[in-house]
């Protein structure tokens, strides 16, 4: 593997990272349980396709062979998508839905800050941008997690439930490879095991606060990452989300 | 407004920057239309590479959807002022923040009935009756730049230009 083939592949995984939580986080759009939830959601949403655009923009110029973002977010199939099994997974009631999200925002604020000190400046400067935003959807899934699982009997219920459901998905991102240590190397990226006590003690803290118990299993899936296998969400989420540029190749307005 | 006269230009084929600067802080913003594109700070570069004119512009939000209008707007406006070679290049470090944002801007944020962005994280008072007592209802609301907040003592929501 080379250098470059390295960082291709760790800005697709950033990239589809962003791209299909954004993506499962737009499917509350008009659905949430009250405004101010619904406005929330399509807010961070719409930062995590932002976001979506300066990485796979960069993967796509990294490569060389003239594919854009919306080229790699539309014209790749499920075996080439490089996200976290934990994103693609279905949104479920809403307290699963801000479970996932913390369980990620809590590992995404602490490589973004890593890697504003990338050795490649145009990684930096993605991740200083992305950091401040990511700051915001931390503070606001992890106060969630915490009013919802100290809250009634029935939201405590169904916010341990989804963190019974989404645990063996949460340790798939600090699982190093190749990838990580070629970059890791060249001080471009920080290998992922180094992020993971920093990503318990914050998660720990949550928890406590939300009177949740966490699974005392550390199995965790793994293969999104390296697009191995995903999970069998991941295409159906695909074809509604590529529907127009597969019906309408190439359709622009 | 500064007027361009040929001893003012640096160069006598095309107007200075200081005109492009003005000319700029009269663009709106597409979505806070009381506020300029110079107001918000987004603004970051203008300087004449030969006889092309360079425009160097700073997004808000990576996904705000009026970044593809305000550079629409920037084109609009500079053509209409008899720029023809002109480049709209985008910087993304240092990234925005809310601080670049002018005093004139807070001060017309604020008539307009968004409170303006204060260090401590949360608006010093309501913008429509002066009252410090205020809540917050949500860190997020309907542009990526506001949260939404309300008055305790007139009841009134409004929106806040949160920190970034």
């Amino acid at each position: 593997m080379t250098r470059d083939e390295a960082l291709f592949e760790f800005l697709v995984r950033m990239g589809d990272n962003t791209l299909v939580l954004g993506h499962r986080v737009s499917e509350w759009c008009g659905h949430a349980p009250v405004l101010e939830e619904d406005i929330a959601l399509a807010n961070i949403a719409l930062d995590l396709i932002g976001q979506t655009q300066l990485w796979l923009g960069l993967a796509g110029e990294v490569e060389g062979k003239g594919r854009s973002a919306d080229d790699l977010a539309f014209h790749r199939d499920a075996w080439d998508f490089r996200n976290l099994l934990l994103l693609e997974q279905p949104n479920g009631d809403f307290g699963r839905t801000m479970m996932r999200q913390f369980l990620f925002d809590a590992a995404h604020i602490g490589l973004l800050e890593a890697l504003k000190d990338s050795a490649d400046p145009r990684i930096a400067e993605i991740a200083a941008k992305s950091a401040k935003e990511v700051a915001y959807h931390v503070e606001r899934s992890g106060d969630t997690v915490i009013a919802l699982g100290d809250g009634t009997s029935e939201s405590h219920d169904r916010m341990q439930k989804a963190l019974d459901r989404l645990w063996p998905y949460a340790g798939e991102v600090f699982i190093d490879d190749a990838v990580d240590e070629e970059l890791a190397g060249a001080g471009i990226a920080p290998l992922p095991s180094t992020l993971k006590d920093a990503w318990e003690a914050r998660v720990r803290h949550v928890m406590a606060e939300a009177t949740l118990k966490i699974p005392e299993d550390d199995f965790a899936h793994k293969g999104g990452k390296s697009g191995f296998r995903h999970s069998e969400h991941l295409g159906h989420m695909l074809t509604e989300m590529q529907w127009l540029q597969r019906a309408y190749p190439d359709a622009t307005w | 407004m500064q007027t361009a006269t040929p001893t003012t230009r640096t160069d006598s084929k095309h107007p200075d920057t200081d005109q492009v600067w003005a000319w700029l802080d009269e663009v709106p913003d597409p979505e806070i239309p009381v506020i300029s594109l110079v107001d918000l700070g987004i603004i970051r570069d203008v300087e004449w590479q030969g006889d092309t004119l360079e425009v160097t512009v700073t997004p808000t939000y990576s996904g705000c959807p009026a970044t593809s209008i305000i550079n629409l707007d920037i084109e609009t406006a500079l053509r209409g002022h008899g720029i023809e070679k002109l480049e709209l290049k985008r910087r993304l470090s240092p990234p925005w923040t809310t601080d670049w944002l002018s005093d004139k801007g807070r001060a017309r944020l604020e008539e307009y009935g968004i409170a303006p962005p204060q260090p401590a994280g949360g608006p010093e008072k309501c913008p429509h009756c002066g009252s410090a007592h205020v809540h917050r209802i949500s860190q997020f609301g309907s542009t990526p730049c506001k949260a939404q907040w309300r008055c305790d003592e007139c009841r009134e929501p409004f929106d806040y230009f949160k920190c970034i």
